[in-house]
């Protein structure tokens, strides 16, 4: 996905197999395990990627975060867009 | 305070689940003592040992051997694994696995394979690995871990034998559909001492080979991840070592010994502690063998007051004894050790001897051997 592009309405993001969100206590905190890598998730990138369950719609995804976080839709689409194509280019998530 | 005083907190586990394994080949990187079927841990152990892990801190757990697929209860402990929070990662030779335990693992929740490939043809792969048949076999596993969805990475090891066909060999990766591969140069340590003459390319053969991968690397882009490490003895700097010495990982044997490294007990007068024993926690914190190596501070000069220090440690631990019969000197790999002169002297010797192929013994009536193949000649 190149850079710019944005993220269709009704993809449905999801993490593929061998990639896995997790809560590790020892290490403090959320992390996104893939195969010899290990990425830290912060607490947005965390209420994110538990929306990606291959089931929502980027739209939904975007709406929900929008009325949870009481935030303008336009800059959490903006920024949730940014961050999953991140991740599609690293090849850490699906649509 | 001095690094020596930090305690890090480990990310991966290495469990050698078996050392048994039906190919024999050359570079075998498991120590020359093999540890026998009947100690090995059982899988309520390993279950414990993964809780424990967790608990430190550990997130990856990569379940090796030897051949993992000799153990019988290899589902179970992978499930355990995937119970306790692991990140679970199966590196196999692809013999011993069925298309049916595959499955059964994939079920279990694996999330990762790792398979390794001698070289591009059917013919010289099978010679490598000292076992008829095994191509053939690595493909047909390969193909069905990728049709279970599973991600799939490609290890390649490369010498003197298969160092021209790295293109070809990524070829093959393609067509397996694998999403990463990885790249790795023979390291001489265990058996692969035994073979170091007969495996050693040529400086020109290996400078060739780097350019190579880097161009791979550009042509496929997006397309699938290289991962290569670059040969020891032809470098210029050591590599960090496992992160440093009980820094990053812990690496548990068949019979549950914990060393910082899998090649550490080749270092004489270190003491490992056993999971049979104690807690994990305890062997990372208090035991003999991970208090030796940890920080920097034993490091002798030029590493002493090398910026590099903090990024590769001095090197590895293992190879400075083997080379230079002390554990705490620079690694000679580096240009600015002592002994470095020793490594060029060693990657000059080429010989066209025969493989000595690695075979584990028989230990008891019960178990059979392990020799199914014609012995074959190292090729130059």
């Amino acid at each position: 996905m190149a850079e710019g592009d944005t993220i269709a309405g009704d993809a449905k993001p999801r993490l593929p197999r061998g990639v896995r969100l997790t809560h590790n206590e020892a290490q403090g905190g959320w992390v996104l395990l893939a195969p010899e890598r290990i990425f830290k998730a912060d607490a947005i990138a965390v209420e994110i990627l538990k929306r990606c369950t291959g089931e929502a719609t980027f739209a939904a995804i975007v709406d929900d975060l929008a009325t949870t976080f009481s935030a303008p839709r336009d800059r959490i689409q903006a920024d949730v867009s940014k961050l999953l194509s991140g991740l599609v280019e690293k090849k850490l998530l699906e649509l | 305070m001095a690094e020596a005083a930090t305690l890090h907190k480990p990310l991966g586990l290495l469990a050698e689940l078996t050392h048994r394994c039906p190919l024999g080949c050359p570079y075998c990187s498991n120590p020359l003592a093999l540890e026998p079927r009947d100690g090995e841990l059982d899988a309520a152990t390993w279950s414990r040992v993964f809780k424990e892990a967790v608990g430190l801190g550990v997130m990856h757990v990569h379940l090796s051997g030897g051949e993992p697929g000799a153990r019988r209860d290899l589902v179970d402990i992978a499930a355990n694994a995937r119970e306790a929070g692991l990140y679970t990662n199966l590196i196999t030779s692809g013999v011993g696995i069925t298309t049916r335990t595959m499955r059964d693992l994939w079920e279990a929740g694996l999330d990762h394979v790792q398979v390794s490939i001698q070289d591009a043809d059917a013919v010289s792969s099978d010679r490598i690995a000292g076992y008829r048949g095994a191509f053939q076999r690595k493909h047909a596993l390969a193909a069905e871990a990728v049709r279970l969805g599973l991600p799939l990475t490609v290890n390649l090891v490369v010498h003197r034998a298969n160092i021209g066909r790295i293109s070809d060999m990524v070829d093959l990766a393609l067509k397996l559909k694998a999403s990463r591969i990885e790249i790795a140069h023979v390291q001489y340590y265990g058996w692969a001492l035994k073979n170091r003459s007969a495996l050693m390319p040529t400086a020109e053969q290996v400078s060739r080979a780097v350019a190579e991968v880097e161009e791979l690397r550009r042509k496929h882009h997006g397309q699938i991840v290289i991962d290569a490490v670059v040969p020891d003895y032809h470098a210029r700097f050591p590599k960090p070592c496992v992160g440093g010495w009980g820094r990053r990982s812990l690496n548990v044997t068949p019979s549950g010994r914990v060393l910082p490294c899998h090649a550490a007990e080749s270092i004489p007068g270190l003491t490992f502690w056993n999971v049979r024993e104690h807690s994990l926690a305890d062997i990372w914190a208090r035991s003999p063998a991970f208090n030796a190596f940890r920080g920097t501070d034993f490091l002798p000069a030029p590493c002493a007051t090398c910026e590099r220090r903090e990024i590769d440690f001095g090197g590895c631990r293992c190879q400075a004894f083997a080379l230079t019969g002390d554990a705490r000197a620079t690694d000679p790999v580096c240009h600015l050790a002592p002994d470095h002169a020793r490594v060029a002297e060693l990657a000059a010797v080429r010989t066209d001897a025969p493989y000595v192929y690695r075979r584990m013994e028989p230990t008891d009536g019960k178990q059979r051997p392990i020799v199914r193949s014609r012995e074959g000649q190292a090729v130059s």
